[in-house]
């Protein structure tokens, strides 16, 4: 099953891939480590020495900046080793195949990869390739999951609204090629809020959606009514190229999120986007920077929510491999 | 060389199991069934107690990757490994390196299938140019050269125009044309459309990539008057489809590949390669019309699609990985899984794989009685044996049943009179 290979016999985190599979109880831990770790981040010497002496290799084969920053941040203020590699540029050009180069990797005594990949199930691939001990963080794969980005979202939610309890919250934009879309639907569902609508063209979003636990709607002007959180999820330009959009004036028409749309939603409603942000396309400058937006403090969220995924699924790893160990004694 | 068979049950020509005490071999034909004759001294004898006699199986769609890179797999190990599987005959797809659309590959194919001859192999020929779909190969001097039908095998025909002419031409020199349907524009990813699709995010084949298709070629049959034969159906609309074509007399039949009996686009929600097929597994209501479909005669034909892949291909991210599964030794297993579980009776199965694989190719029609060509299957529905990939001859270990129990086995498979496989029950420990 896709969720227990991230689980340890016990239940504890040993890689996190996806956040389908993970409990509440779990869910909430790693917000609440990742509280812990905020306070950190104010101190003036704002490193931990929960994972000194660890190795993590930042494998990065799509470009990213902000989700590989903060996850460097993050493996620093762990006191850990971190090594970033950037794969356009490296082995898999020279034909090397993944697991070889995974394995040349683990030669060097890494103990964590956090890997970015085009393809969906890149990291679970990685997970049940790697030896015993190394722990795999998914910092995103292809379509299909984006868990540090969803939980640091659940993260802001809750500091902002307190609770998930009683929440509407709406995904508005390109659900279909979302990883992000895929982890909040997941993680919004199993921490318990209300209601979770999905707001876009029929061109823009999966199959079966409904099944995922959704209410989907394709006009934004009802979708938007009694909100209280909304996200908006980027377009990519190509989009135009596939017939899946006619235009980005067309899109923005429909479904841009302007000050007066936003009036439809309720009026402490607070506005979250993943980032990058496209101005004027998916949002309107002045709702992106407006009060009820919450964008930046996503991304110091990011940094947090990173670095208590990392430790978790550290201490799950040492902890596996213990009871492995004692096992075998036996 | 005279064998003799004791005490099994065969399957007769009406489908039913009955008892015989002994089937009698010589010069590759069955010379007598319960015969009492004294006079036959047998130079080999074959105690069936307990086991199922029946027609050597025929399969449409064997991927025997020679010529090609050998690292999948070679013409002595897959035709060993359909042997075992209980095979006498196997139709080669056209789809090897180089590809077979000329009258040499053709020869050569039959060359190397004859220096093993663990089973005969028909070799399909390339219905377009280098499997493009653009140009018509050189139907007359494949057919001569050995093919015995034509195929595109995975790859699409550029145009429907492309497809009239093939299939015109094809009618012309008298071929059977095997097409897998797939409309290439909807075509597009590595798993069915659906919601597992949408959990894993990987990006869906739809139902119509096939469907439509099939509504297609079906008309353009109906249009030439081509024997048309579709190829791995997956799709509970494409079943339906076959169904009033054959009800108002267009010359169509179709086979369905084993996988698609067995599984459901569920298996790919854990990303295992393994389940990566094409077409791709679907939904439950999908395997379900499709068994209903081989039970009512929509579908005429069950094949392995056997394909081996190297381990390497299939350890890579999902889309990545190769599709296709290593089946041809583990058919009969599997069938005994159908009955056991989907309601299919064995002889049904084996009718799907015998003779009705046999009337598509124009051959005689396969039967365990008196004066038949002896090409038989002994299977024993009781052994029971967890599989390992040392288990497997094809060089192709690409099975998910690895580790897991099966029940029954080949125990001998007899080619126009001669062992072409037997079991040593060693092997399975």
């Amino acid at each position: 099953m896709p969720s227990s290979i991230q689980l340890t016999s016990t239940g504890r985190l040993k890689h996190f891939l996806t956040v389908s599979g993970l409990s509440k109880d779990l869910l909430t831990e790693i917000l609440d480590t990742a509280d812990s770790f905020i306070e950190v981040g104010e101190r003036n010497i704002r490193n931990v020495p929960l994972l000194r002496g660890k190795t993590i290799v930042n494998l990065f084969f799509e470009a990213s900046t902000r989700t590989r920053s903060t996850f460097e941040l993050a493996a620093k203020r762990l006191s850990a080793d971190v090594l970033n590699i950037n794969i356009s540029t490296s082995a898999t050009s020279k034909g090397e195949s993944l697991s070889d180069m995974l394995q040349n990797l683990e030669a060097m005594a890494s103990d964590m990869f956090v890997v970015r990949h085009a393809q969906s199930g890149a990291a679970h691939f990685i997970a049940n390739s790697v030896t015993p001990g190394v722990a795999i963080v998914n910092a995103g794969d292809g379509w299909h999951a984006h868990p540090t980005q969803a939980m640091l979202d659940m993260l802001t939610i809750r500091q902002k609204k307190g609770s998930f309890e009683g929440l509407k919250v709406a995904i508005i934009g390109d659900i279909l090629h979302s990883r992000v879309a895929r982890s909040q639907i997941r993680a919004l569902n199993t921490l318990g809020v209300d209601e979770v609508r999905v707001i876009a063209p029929d061109t823009l979003l999966p199959k079966n959606l409904e099944s995922l636990g959704v209410k989907v709607f394709n006009h934004l002007e009802q979708g938007l009514v009694d909100i209280d959180v909304v996200i908006m999820l980027r377009l990519q330009r190509e989009r135009m190229q596939g017939a899946l959009l006619p235009s980005e004036q067309e899109y923005y028409k429909l479904y841009g999120l302007t000050r007066e749309k936003l009036k439809l939603a309720k009026a402490d409603a607070i506005v979250m986007h993943p980032g990058p942000i496209n101005r004027g396309v998916e949002i309107e400058s002045e709702v992106a920077d407006g009060n009820q937006s919450v964008i930046l403090d996503q991304v110091t969220n990011g940094i947090a929510i990173r670095m208590a995924v990392m430790s978790m699924a550290m201490s799950g790893q040492s902890e596996q491999v213990n009871d492995d160990a004692m096992e075998q004694a036996r | 060389m005279k064998i003799e068979i004791l005490n099994g049950q065969r399957l007769t020509s009406n489908g039913q199991w009955e008892q015989f005490d002994n089937i009698r071999i010589e010069n590759g034909h069955i010379l007598s069934i319960d015969s009492g004759d004294s006079n036959f001294v047998p130079e080999r004898i074959i105690d069936a107690k307990g086991c199922l006699v029946a027609p050597g199986l025929i399969d449409l769609s064997v991927s025997l990757r020679e010529p090609g890179a050998n690292v999948n797999g070679t013409i002595d190990t897959e035709t060993a490994a359909a042997a075992k599987g209980g095979f006498t005959v196997v139709c080669s797809t056209p789809d090897s390196s180089p590809i077979n659309d000329s009258k040499a590959v053709t020869k050569l194919i039959l060359e190397l299938s004859k220096r093993e001859n663990n089973c005969r192999v028909y070799p399909l020929g390339a219905l377009t140019k280098s499997l493009k779909g653009e140009q018509l190969s050189e139907y007359a001097s494949l057919k001569d050269a050995g093919c015995i039908a034509l195929s595109n095998a995975f790859n699409p025909l550029q145009s429907l125009i492309v497809t009239q002419r093939c299939f015109e031409y094809a009618k012309t020199q008298d071929l059977c044309v095997f097409v897998n349907p797939m409309e290439p524009s909807l075509h597009q990813g590595a798993i069915h459309e659906g919601k597992v699709s949408t959990i894993v995010g990987l990006q869906g084949i739809p139902h119509t990539a096939e469907t439509i298709a099939v509504a297609q070629l079906i008309q353009l049959a109906e249009a030439t008057g081509v024997r048309l034969h579709l190829s791995q159906l997956s799709c509970a609309g494409s079943v339906q489809q076959i169904q009033q074509a054959k009800n108002t007399g267009i010359n169509v039949t179709a086979d369905v590949a084993i996988q698609n009996l067995l599984y459901t686009d569920q298996t790919t929600e854990s990303f295992d390669g393994l389940f990566h097929c094409q077409p791709p597994l679907r939904e439950e209501y999908d395997r379900l019309a499709l068994i209903a479909g081989i039970k009512n005669g929509a579908i005429d034909v069950i094949t392995s699609a056997h394909r081996p892949c190297e381990a390497a291909a299939k350890l890579m991210p999902f889309a990545e990985t190769a599709p296709g599964m290593s089946t041809i030794e583990l058919v009969l297993p599997f069938a005994q899984q159908l009955a056991k579980h989907s309601d299919l009776p064995l002889s049904t199965f084996i009718k799907s794989m015998t003779s009705n694989a046999a009337a598509i190719l124009d051959l005689p029609n396969p039967t365990v009685e008196r004066g038949a060509i002896a090409d038989l299957v002994i299977f024993d529905p009781n052994i029971e044996f967890t599989l390992a990939a040392e288990n497997l001859i094809s060089k192709g270990k690409n099975s998910p049943y690895l580790g897991q129990e099966l029940i029954g086995a080949v125990r001998t498979t007899m080619n126009q009179g001669r062992i072409s496989y037997s079991l040593n029950p060693e092997s399975l420990t």
